[in-house]
């Protein structure tokens, strides 16, 4: 399989007794809490851990689009990639994602990510996604039209970058007479893409299509959520479109950490990965996630009611037993990924390890533990260690 | 009185509706949590009136047809729809998103209207007062910014709690947010052509309205021609719900005054 960082960039010299003040680190949370000074050696910080990566020989970078909160500080993401483009030599650069539907004019996204390809003679991936519901209220996008304006996006965009150009797009959100764009891409038709989500079943009928295949990653999620929807991708290509979808079409993404002992990895980490759930995540209000119409009625009132009270209070000894966080000795993190690859046989495999607070000493230590102690066991797994999928064992 | 059930085609879309009294016609436009709780203002005012209160498309039993993206859709469609029932000089009535839709029908055509009623309504901005973005906060907690009356705000609060998780109450946002999420329940261009709206006009506002602030009814009074503003002392946004004892008696003068 394949390995590659992903980095969330989080505020996390956050001070975390606004919790208490305000309701939400999104949306609401005054930027005066944010230090530029603090600000510019965050950045320089993760960019040099990502760097790293690149040099400890992971298969790629990952990098992601939030706005208006301390979650991410990301808001373009195509800023971080561009900045890595020059400092990094072989390793893909993932950008997972930008939202295209944000924009009123997708094609400005679709021109910097070209520019990134051509620069990297082909090393960008490209994520397609819709935002999460509070971008929603930041940008003023209408949740309603998110979905018909995000297949609509990247319809555009992916014709923009494969046809020759000029030609007129005609859509009903995006109508434009003239898209030709200068530079085209480096990879052909263009830089694979990828469907970052976290489960929806109109983004996976998507995704899988025949004329697609895209890769489809799910985000931090319990083990049995990650299992499920990626099961489904490979149900939806076999069921409804009657193929079999190639295990490179998966991919999952957690949260890692690899310390010397399950003991010290559980002590080191428990503060940093807290403060992520308890403090960066939590919502001012669950439909600031899932604003009407993100999602359809019937999608919506099943999320309303799983996700009630997950407003907090996590403790990471519940995070490691649901598989939403992987931490121990590297002998139980190679563990833990190949059980999963076992389960899922996913092919590509996403490693934040950088989380909430965590500290740039113990993020390279992570880092460097990660590559050097988990790595070589996990990269060499391939179809034969995945115990297979089986349409008849899969949901209705 | 009881309004009963009825539905029509309107152009493909088919129309739920109750309708019941006698006299001349009024329409009822709802606001953004639809019918589900009926207000009984309507009981009273079929006592003299040919009432008729649809379901919005999108909202309650009337489904969003795909020719509806925006609140000139819907304004285009209930012209359509008031020529289908046959209303003529009809009292339209509205209540805050629902009067947002009866302005828009009417700087397009008030060929049908007789008078106009806006309770507590949405449909422009005004600089610098912030209206509540019901989208942020949980249904529960509008409830309680929607009444004067702390008591009756938390037992609204309840039944919301209750409800918000059914079909129809999801149904109710999605549909709100598709005409109303940007910019928030207001169209910027409506301000400019409102001095089309020729018909005897009544802006009735509660006094502590939190969703959409008194502000606004000051302001629709000024750009409507000759418009008339009645405050209702210790209501909120639900001023009819809230002080019906204030509201029906007005909204029955006014329109006894305006009968063409």
């Amino acid at each position: 399989m394949k390995v590659m960082c992903f980095h969330l960039m989080p505020y996390a010299d956050l001070d975390l007794s606004v919790r208490d003040k305000y309701r939400s680190v999104w949306l609401v949370l005054p930027n005066s809490h944010f230090d530029p000074e603090k600000g510019a050696t965050l950045y320089n910080r993760y960019l040099d851990e990502l760097e790293l990566c690149a040099e400890l020989g992971f298969d790629g970078i990952c990098v992601n689009e939030h706005h208006q909160n301390a979650y991410g500080l990301m808001p373009s993401p195509v800023v971080m990639a561009s900045a890595l483009a020059r400092r990094t030599k072989d390793c893909r650069i993932a950008i997972l994602g930008n939202a295209f539907c944000l924009r009123e004019h997708p094609l400005t996204l679709a021109e910097e990510h070209a520019m990134i390809d051509v620069m990297t003679r082909g090393r960008l991936i490209s994520g397609f996604v819709r935002g999460v519901g509070s971008e929603y209220f930041s940008l003023g996008a209408n949740p309603v039209f998110s979905l018909e304006r995000h297949q609509e996006a990247c319809e555009l965009v992916v014709r923009a970058w494969s046809e020759p150009g000029p030609f007129a797009f005609e859509g009903k959100h995006y109508h434009f007479e003239y898209v030709n764009l200068w530079p085209r891409p480096y990879q052909k038709p263009h830089p694979p893409i990828w469907c970052p989500s976290m489960g929806s079943l109109e983004t996976i009928e998507w995704a899988a299509h025949p004329d697609r295949k895209y890769v489809y990653l799910q985000n931090f999620s319990p083990t049995e959520s990650v299992a499920r929807y990626l099961n489904l991708y490979r149900e939806v290509a076999e069921r409804r479109y009657g193929y079999r979808a190639a295990s490179d079409r998966i991919g999952w993404c957690a949260p890692i950490y690899v310390a010397d002992s399950d003991e010290q990895a559980v002590r080191e980490a428990r503060p940093h990965i807290e403060a992520l759930f308890n403090v960066f995540l939590p919502k001012l209000s669950e439909l600031m996630f899932f604003p009407p119409g993100y999602m359809s009625a019937a999608s919506l009132k099943q999320v309303l009611i799983h996700k009630r009270g997950h407003r907090g209070g996590a403790r990471i000894e519940d995070l490691i037993a649901r598989g939403i966080f992987i931490c121990g000795s590297p002998d139980t993190v190679r563990r833990r990924i190949a059980e999963a690859h076992n389960l899922m046989g996913f092919q590509e495999f996403i490693a934040m390890l950088q989380f909430g607070t965590l500290p740039g000493d113990l993020t390279e230590r992570n880092i460097r533990r990660f590559a050097a102690e988990v790595i070589p066991a996990i990269r060499p797994l391939t179809d034969r260690d995945y115990r297979g999928f089986e349409l008849a064992r899969a949901g209705a | 009185m009881a309004l009963g059930v009825d539905f029509i085609e309107v152009r493909g879309t088919r129309l739920a509706y109750r309708r019941g009294g006698a006299g001349p016609a009024l329409l009822y436009l709802h606001g953004t949590d639809g019918l589900a709780e009926w207000p009984e203002m309507l009981d009273e005012l079929a006592l003299g009136c040919d009432v008729v209160a649809p379901d919005h498309p999108g909202f309650g039993a009337t489904p969003i047809p795909s020719t509806i993206d925006d609140i000139s859709d819907m304004a285009y469609f209930y012209l359509d729809a008031i020529a289908a029932l046959g209303l003529d000089r009809i009292h339209v009535v509205g209540h805050s998103l629902g009067g947002w839709i009866a302005l828009e029908m009417a700087v397009r055509s008030t060929a049908r209207f007789a008078s106009l009623t806006l309770i507590a309504s949405a449909g422009i901005h005004v600089k610098g007062v912030a209206k509540t973005d019901i989208f942020l906060i949980d249904p529960e907690e509008q409830a309680v910014l929607s009444y004067a009356d702390p008591r009756r705000g938390e037992a609204a609060a309840q039944r919301a709690s209750a409800e918000k998780y059914q079909e129809t109450a999801i149904a109710n946002r999605i549909a709100s947010a598709r005409l109303g999420w940007q910019p928030r329940f207001f169209n910027p261009r409506l301000e400019r052509w409102l001095h089309r709206v020729d018909r005897p006009t009544l802006v009735l506002w509660g006094e502590e309205d939190r969703i959409i602030p008194p502000a606004y009814g000051a302001a629709f009074a000024r750009l409507i021609p000759g418009a008339r503003l009645t405050m209702v002392p210790r209501a909120g946004h639900l001023p009819h719900v809230e002080r019906p004892d204030l509201v029906i008696p007005s909204i029955q003068r006014f329109i006894a005054d305006a009968a063409p």
